[in-house]
């Protein structure tokens, strides 16, 4: 006990203290026990806020997905233990298979597709192109970042509805557009989240590129490297790193979309754009299936859980 | 590559066609959120008003539609903002200053948690706040919000102490301040930008939050815009878009407002990606 003690209060000394008078080892040993608490003071309103808020409703939620706690009736008042039930329900029920290959297609399409290669690139082209060009159209690529998500929910409504700018300007050139939302819900909340989060690939990567040194894609170019080479076989490379890092985010940010597919599709028509998100709200509140709704709110935890461990072991070094 | 050789001046005017173009797509449903804001019969599509008028912006106005959730956005905007930044700074400096086994881990579990998808976490919050009584009141809102943006706070709070000297705070421990003391009056000075700009991507998230205060929220009188706003979609909106594009403007405006003042303050809109970038 004694020796962790001093260890830590060695570590903490060779960088803060200034030097204090030498005492015997038991006090000191005492009084860097106490220092290293009253250190850790500041520390506890944060951890407080945490546990109960954070970690206490992801607890429960593995707790409470292995039981059938619901809002209403009989179980509301005792959840009883079920077991596996929710989970084998989940995987037998209908819905949630679909979902999952719903929330699939809306991560690949709108994350790692949709955004990730928007993002690139707007970023390649604002290299190229004028300054003030760049600058009014980052402006208004982020504007649809910035705004509040029910606004740009609406927004995006507004843009695929039946009687919608899309079909208007689709008018012009005398074609009659179907109506976006019951016919491709998918392909709608896929374009909508593009749109709506397409600034924040696009400015990782505008930062990434202006640290690629110039003389490197000067030297390709010199040995007769084309455009497109330059950026495959030399850029690209150079900025993996940005890319990964950029991935995970947008795909973790994408597999907690719910306002944006709730206000525009309502997970419909019947559960054809319906995620994971959307399911879970469903059926936790408007069915009152609590416990099936917190597998689904599980799932979803250990899905991020594993993204989220990716990406901290990506950043590790700045950790250290 | 050159920008004085045709094909340099090829490859400009090309880029800003394509972005030209981008940038209209893009720009298309901001623009029916404003036009149709001053458009006395606005329809879903873009279209210039036939007479402007501030009719829809005086309909909306109204103590039970726009002021009192607009009051609680501020609420609880202002109050998680609050709340998370104290605590941050709070927790930030012994992560910076010293050093002992319990750091690492607990940076690494605040790395964890800014990936956490808050969504995925209702339905067990909402669990929660039955259990402590604790739904449809503003005050556990506020403390959840504030929870659940804790560890990006932390996490870039850190970072701003971390870039601070520790020279200036030893010569303050020489004269024979607390290290409270010195984090007051020493530290908490000297990153103030820093601070602001946790303060204010706090505050705009919050702001913008619909799901959580949708969930923990049931009553009209404690909901925020986000959810008023919704639900006056849901009553009103298939006949009044205008009323709708003109609330969603106003309830918009203070956000865009403060990230035109981060980014003017730091330069570039990186601003709020930076504290993520990769």
């Amino acid at each position: 006990m004694t020796s962790t003690l001093d260890a830590v209060g060695t570590d903490a000394r060779g960088r803060t203290t200034p030097v204090r008078p030498p005492r015997g080892p038991k006090t000191r040993s005492r009084a860097h026990a106490r220092r290293s608490l009253a250190r850790a003071v500041p520390l506890v309103p944060a951890i407080g806020l945490l546990v109960v808020f954070l970690v206490g409703p992801i607890l429960s939620s593995f707790y409470g997905s292995f039981t059938n706690m619901s809002l209403t009736g009989s179980a509301a008042a005792s959840a009883e233990w079920v077991g596996l039930q929710n989970y084998i329900d989940l995987f037998k029920s209908p819905d949630f298979p679909v979902s999952v290959w719903l929330t699939l297609v809306f991560l690949i399409g709108s994350a790692v597709i949709g955004q990730n290669i928007v993002g690139m690139v707007l970023a390649l082209l604002m290299r190229s192109g004028s300054r003030w060009v760049g600058a009014l159209v980052s402006t208004f690529v982020v504007g649809a970042w910035v705004l509040p998500e029910i606004v740009a929910a609406f927004a995006s409504y507004a843009f695929f509805s039946q009687h919608g700018t899309l079909n208007a300007i689709l008018a012009g050139f005398g074609i009659v557009g179907p109506s976006w939302l019951f016919a491709f819900p998918m392909l709608s909340i896929i374009l909508a989240n593009t749109w709506r989060g397409a600034a924040f690939s696009m400015l990782v990567y505008s930062a990434a590129l202006q640290e690629v040194p110039p003389e490197i894609t000067e030297a390709a170019e010199v040995d007769g490297a084309n455009g497109a080479k330059r950026f495959f076989l030399v850029t690209l490379p150079m900025i993996r790193r940005s890319i990964s890092t950029n991935l995970m985010l947008i795909t973790l940010q994408t597999l907690s979309v719910f306002t944006l597919i709730y206000v525009m599709t309502g997970g419909g028509p019947g559960n054809k754009s319906m995620t994971l998100p959307v399911l879970a709200y469903q059926e936790a509140f408007k069915f009152s299936e609590l416990g099936y709704g917190t597998a689904i709110a599980t799932i979803l935890l250990l899905v991020g859980a594993v993204f989220a461990i990716v990406y901290v072991r990506a950043l590790k070094t700045e950790v250290d | 590559m050159k920008l004085s050789s045709p094909n340099g001046i090829a490859l400009k005017w090309t880029a800003n066609i394509l972005l030209l173009l981008i940038g209209v797509v893009f720009v298309l449903p901001l623009v029916w959120v404003v036009l149709a804001s001053f458009d006395g019969s606005a329809t879903l599509s873009v279209a210039w008003p036939k007479q402007w008028t501030l009719d829809n912006f005086q309909k909306v106005l109204t103590p039970e539609l726009a002021f009192v959730p607009l009051w609680n956005s501020l609420l609880l905007s202002a109050g998680c903002a609050v709340l998370t930044v104290i605590i941050a700074v709070l927790a930030a400096y012994p992560l910076s200053r010293y050093r002992n086994r319990f750091n690492r881990p607990f940076l690494y579990a605040i790395l964890f948690g800014t990936c956490l998808p808050i969504t995925a976490m209702m339905v067990p919050v909402y669990s929660l706040f039955v259990s402590l009584n604790l739904i449809d009141s503003l005050g556990g809102t506020i403390l959840f919000m504030a929870a659940s943006s804790l560890p990006m706070a932390i996490w870039m709070t850190k970072n701003f102490v971390d870039s601070v000297p520790i020279s200036l705070e030893e010569a303050a421990w020489v004269d024979g301040a607390s290290s409270m003391k010195t984090l007051w009056t020493v530290v908490v000075p000297l990153v103030r930008p820093g601070i602001a700009v946790v303060f204010i991507y706090v505050f705009v998230a919050a702001w913008g939050n619909f799901f959580v205060p949708f969930v923990l929220l049931l009553s009209p009188q404690n909901q925020p815009a986000a959810v008023s706003i919704f639900t006056f979609f849901g009553q009103y909106g298939a006949v009044a878009y205008g009323q709708l594009a003109a609330y969603s403007l106003i309830y918009s405006v203070p956000v865009i407002a403060l990230y035109v003042i981060v980014s003017r303050a730091l330069g570039g809109s990186s601003a709020l990606a930076g504290a993520v970038k990769g």
